[in-house]
């Protein structure tokens, strides 16, 4: 399980991007988590609590956004949206599509603060 | 008190171990040594595999591995008995290795003097995914017990792998190994992926392999210059 070291350096992000801002309190970190980004919503959620705990961070909730995985289909010449990470091929024509255009994303996008 | 305010960051999670990755990569490519990882489970014949990969190519280059053990296992004493350098990388709990890791493991050693270096990752399919190590190609291990979805069940490291190896061909039959369902289960989350058949036992393939690695070194020296 390495959600836990991941949810470490979300609340050392965080942490930072509040002091840098004067010691603002944080008090949500809204991510971007892709289908392909190989980290469990769920472990993530609970590791980040723990993470949290005894920092500035400490009961700031986590708010993720689930990116599904989008391809470039070479047949359709479109961009489309998997149905399944187990099935990489165009939903519309059924052509193989291994190029990848968004599903990887593991990004903090925002914070809430409280002045 | 006031209500929060939302105020736009877009910071990547990984940039830290990123950061480090390319660098490494950069180190690698101007000391002109080829970088190998490989992911599997426990159990897979990953160590086998790489020790007779290491015995095969020692004669004609010059190779060397970094290997991620958990705290209770010994993959790096097996690699040694092929006589190449080794170096074992204790994670102790952690199940994957990171760049900076591999940075830390390659402190004392001359990559100049080396001409392919591969990193044995710790025995797992989940968290290795999302760890850039710098390596030129990540191959994802599987072995014919591990059965024919075994893909599927983690389509994530493989999708993020360049090359899948099929181990213990040995075993294929004794198994009942239905070798089109497991080429079925890599294409439908890795489209067009290449795929080697090996057994470390019986040899079979282990040729194939060092040679295809001999070239695609060579193929990246060419890009290089
Ligand atoms: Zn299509």
């Amino acid at each position: 399980m390495h959600e836990l070291s991941i949810a470490m350096s979300i609340v050392e992000m965080a942490e930072e991007e509040s002091e840098r801002r004067g010691g603002v309190h944080v008090s949500a970190v809204h991510l971007k988590l892709g289908a392909l980004s190989g980290v469990v919503e769920q472990a993530l959620l609970s590791s980040f609590e723990m993470a949290a705990e005894d920092t500035s961070l400490q009961g700031a909730r986590l708010l993720i956004e689930n990116i599904p995985v989008r391809v470039f289909c070479p047949k359709c010449s479109s961009e489309r949206q998997l149905t399944s990470i187990q099935n990489f091929s165009c939903p519309v024509c059924g052509a193989p599509t291994p190029q990848i255009t968004c599903g990887r994303e593991l990004e903090v996008t925002a914070l809430e603060i409280i002045q | 008190m006031t209500e929060p305010r939302l105020v736009e960051v877009r910071k990547n999670v990984l940039k830290q171990n990123d950061v480090i990755a390319r660098a490494l990569r950069e180190r690698f490519h101007q000391a002109g040594v080829f970088v190998v990882s490989l992911v599997s489970s426990p159990g897979s014949g990953k160590t086998a595999f790489l020790e007779k990969t290491l015995t095969m190519m020692r004669p004609h280059h010059r190779v060397a591995a970094l290997v991620g053990d958990l705290a209770t296992e010994n993959d790096a004493a097996r690699l040694a008995r092929s006589n190449a350098p080794v170096k074992q990388i204790i994670t102790g709990t952690v199940c994957h290795l990171d760049a900076a890791m591999v940075e830390n493991a390659l402190q004392d050693w001359d990559l100049v003097d080396l001409d392919f270096l591969f990193i044995e990752n710790v025995g797992n399919l989940v968290c290795p995914s999302s760890y850039d190590l710098g390596e030129d190609l990540r191959l994802v291990l599987m072995s014919v017990t591990e059965g024919e979805d075994k893909p599927l069940k983690y389509p994530t490291i493989f999708n993020s792998a360049d090359v899948a190896i099929l181990s213990k061909l040995d075993l294929a039959t004794a198994v009942e190994f239905n070798w089109d369902q497991a080429q079925r289960s890599i294409q439908s989350v890795r489209p067009g992926m290449m795929v080697i058949n090996t057994s470390a036992k019986t040899e079979q393939g282990m040729s194939e392999f060092c040679d295809f690695l001999v070239q695609r070194s060579r193929m990246r020296a060419a890009i290089a210059v």
